[in-house]
């Protein structure tokens, strides 16, 4: 008799506990996948993330999938329409029109990202990310360009090694002097990397022809409007910084990175991403101020990579998502991503706090985001290539800037409105 | 231990199928083993060979473009291409390394093997020589190789000419020195598998020829010329195609030479790194499968040209 009930009531608490853990299990069972690409300090920064969310948000999982960035792209083609992959998803700014056009991302709640607030909030460039009135993903970080000078050639040079260039014109005055060349004339030593294929092309695109008194696009950036006098003037004193400056040569010591980190170049314009690597340059001494201004106007090119909730989210691992991606915008999580991806945080409270807008090195890029563009790439790739040929054909070919600035804006429309009007 | 009757069933199967085996003849026995062992390799081959191949003459007619659904498209994307003077530019580089690299270095290769061939002291290390450029990574030498190619005082070659009092050369920064600048390293790298081969081929001429064409007192020119290389032509034949096939589908010394630009100007540009753009940079991969049905077709009418002029000499 005993054994009868002691046996009846083993087999109750079991399925009571069965039961039970699986209420439990259900409760906790919310999990979402988030997606990025490999990049270490970007996998450190999400993986923290990820503990704080976990241990504030206790019926919610999330599980963090990088992929190497060559096929990032492809495996989220493949995946999200096939009911699989990410349910937040980190994408580059200039991909928005692709994704939205392959329907691979659903527009965030307006009751939880209101619009009014993102624009009050967030840097303008994030405004780009708004499609018919609706925002589909918003940036952690965001990245703009600076002048980086390398103090110890400056005090070879007889220069102060404490105040970069502030104008074009001085620019060209302290490259000049930073440039050595051997009896033959061949360069020891650039003045000022000369590199279309790293940041160049964004320099010339977005900086110097405004400062020019030129815009590299229409205001819907659907035109070309660089093949102006101001964007043939532009070109022409970038190409001058070779040509007729002499203080950089295309394609010494390979790129502008190597020649910059290796101290055989006084200057050059990079971007914050390039913070961490020179970092590690030993024997290195730098500095990082804003970009040189010319005829009073101050412009800078900015990018960002945003998060956004893809269609494949829906029910619980929606509201799962919008939490995760609240979190992931707070003013702290940008706090954590500077200082462990060296981006710049996408809130301008954030961002324009003294201690970072007057750091020595994230403060340059920080002041320049006040006045910075995001171009709308259709094919970076493409776009960046025509801006590499146009010089090319100045520098190898002798074609007179101006029909190689007309051809290289005729080639770049051509990419705009395959874009457009497909 | 399992109850004896439970082995029965199968055991009368095992029974029946070699029964029916010992049916048949040797030569349908062999058949069947032939095919069993040959079933991996024949399903692995149709699923990471053929399916693929398949799927991209299909893609070719489509304006896939990686995220999209496939879209039939007829031939479009092959009337675009016959219409993109960038892709008759590429045709041009391509078949540039293909005129280049095949004959240099065939001749370089047969050189340097005809006359290791008659050396005995240290022949296994200047072989080892040779053959190490094929071995170590194409990334790796090209990025040598483009330090090269810099301007004095850094790269070596300009160094060089200067000291010669020779004029310096752009080398890479030249739209008409650049391809052959590329080319070299390709070149260098290609020749110790081809000295090998050459080797292997020079040692499987018969001494008795060579013994005779002695005694009949023939020169060093005529016995090259009327023993060696006729004997060769296996040989030839197999080292002719397949570099053929290597130069036409260059793309590693290239990425890394110009910065994955194939420049400048697109000077340089291969057909492979075009279809690498197109698929990998721009997405198209529907033109891009084009591209490639363009190159598979190439490759093949090339290689059965090469065999059936080289075999029926």
């Amino acid at each position: 008799m005993t054994t009868k009930i002691g046996r009846t009531g083993f087999w109750l608490a079991a399925i009571l506990a069965t039961a039970l853990s699986w209420t439990g299990a259900a409760r906790a069972q919310v999990e979402i996948e988030y997606w990025q690409y490999t990049f270490a300090q970007r996998v450190t920064a999400i993986d923290t993330l990820i503990k704080q969310f976990e241990a504030a948000n206790p019926g919610i999982k999330v599980k963090h999938t990088h992929v190497p960035y060559d096929d990032f792209r492809v495996k989220i083609a493949a995946a999200i329409p096939a009911g699989q992959g990410p349910d937040v998803v980190q994408l580059f700014y200039g991909w928005l029109q692709d994704y939205l056009k392959a329907g691979l991302l659903q527009p965030l709640p307006a009751k939880d990202f209101s619009a009014v607030e993102i624009e009050r909030e967030y840097f303008p460039i994030v405004q780009q990310m708004k499609v018919d009135g609706k925002y589909y993903a918003l940036p952690t970080a965001v990245r703009s360009l600076a002048l980086f000078w390398n103090k110890t050639l400056f005090k070879e040079a007889g220069l102060d090694p404490e105040r970069p260039p502030a104008t074009l014109d001085e620019l060209v005055d302290y490259a000049k002097k930073l440039t050595k060349r051997s009896p033959n004339g061949d360069l020891i030593q650039a003045g000022l990397t000369i590199d279309m294929g790293g940041q160049d092309h964004h320099w010339l695109r977005e900086v110097l022809v405004r400062q020019f008194g030129g815009a590299p696009y229409s205001s819907n950036n659907k035109t070309v409007a660089y093949n102006t006098s101001a964007g043939v003037n532009a070109t022409q004193w970038y190409i001058d910084l070779a040509a007729k400056q002499k203080v950089g040569q295309i394609g010494f010591l390979t790129d502008g990175v190597t020649a910059f980190r290796s101290g055989k170049a006084g200057m050059t314009i990079d971007g914050s991403f390039r913070l961490g690597a020179l970092d590690g340059q030993k024997g290195l001494e730098y500095g990082v101020a804003e970009l040189p201004s010319y005829n009073g106007v101050k412009a800078n090119f900015a990018s960002y990579w945003v998060n956004g909730i893809t269609t494949k989210a829906t029910g619980p691992k929606l509201d799962a998502s919008v939490k995760f991606l609240k979190f992931i915008t707070t003013p702290e999580a940008m706090e954590l991503w500077m200082n462990t991806v060296g981006e710049l945080p996408a809130r301008r409270s954030v961002a324009e706090k003294d201690a970072n807008k007057n750091h020595a090195k994230y403060g340059p890029f920080i002041r320049g985001l006040t006045y910075s563009y995001a171009t709308d790439f259709v094919n970076e790739t493409a776009q960046r290539k025509v801006f590499i040929d146009m010089v090319d054909k100045v520098a190898l070919k002798n074609v007179p800037t101006k029909d190689a600035v007309a051809q290289a804006a005729a080639e770049e429309q051509k990419l705009l409105d395959g874009f457009y009007n497909k | 231990m399992l109850p004896p009757q439970r082995t029965a069933r199968p055991g009368g199967a095992e029974r029946r199928v070699t029964r029916q085996l010992s049916e048949l003849t040797i030569g349908q026995k062999r058949a069947i083993w032939a095919w069993a062992f040959l079933a991996l390799p024949v399903v692995f081959y149709i699923a990471i060979r053929f399916y693929p191949t398949a799927e991209a003459l299909r893609a070719s007619f489509t304006n896939w473009n990686i995220v999209g659904r496939m879209q039939f498209i007829g031939g479009d994307n092959y009337a675009r291409l016959a219409q993109d003077p960038a892709f008759w530019n590429v045709i041009g580089n391509t078949f540039a390394y293909l005129g280049l690299g095949v004959p240099i270095s065939m001749l370089l290769s047969f050189v340097v093997a005809y006359h290791l061939d008659r050396v005995r002291f240290g022949h296994g290390l200047l072989r080892a020589l040779y053959f190490v450029p094929h071995l170590t990574t194409a990334v790796a030498m090209a990025w040598v190789w483009r330090w090269f190619y810099q301007p004095p005082p850094v790269g070596a070659f300009n160094v060089w000419l200067t000291g010669l009092g020779i004029a310096q050369m752009p080398f890479l920064r030249s739209t008409t020195q650049a391809l052959p600048a590329v080319l070299a390293p390709a070149i260098w790298a290609g020749i110790g598998f081809q000295i090998v081969i050459f080797l292997a081929g020079l040692k499987a001429v018969p001494r008795t020829y060579y013994e005779a064409a002695a005694i009949d007192g023939a020169g060093a020119w005529r016995v090259l010329f009327e023993i060696t290389l006729p004997s060769l032509r296996p040989t030839i034949v197999f080292l002719v195609v397949t570099s053929s096939i290597a130069y036409l589908r260059i793309f590693d010394y290239v990425y890394a030479m110009t910065n994955g630009q194939g420049g400048p100007l697109d000077s340089t540009k291969p057909l492979v790194l075009m279809i690498f753009e197109t698929a990998f940079k721009h997405f198209e991969m529907g033109y891009a499968a084009t591209q490639t049905v363009v190159l598979f077709a190439i490759l093949l009418v090339i290689s059965l040209v090469q065999l059936k002029l080289l075999r029926s000499r």
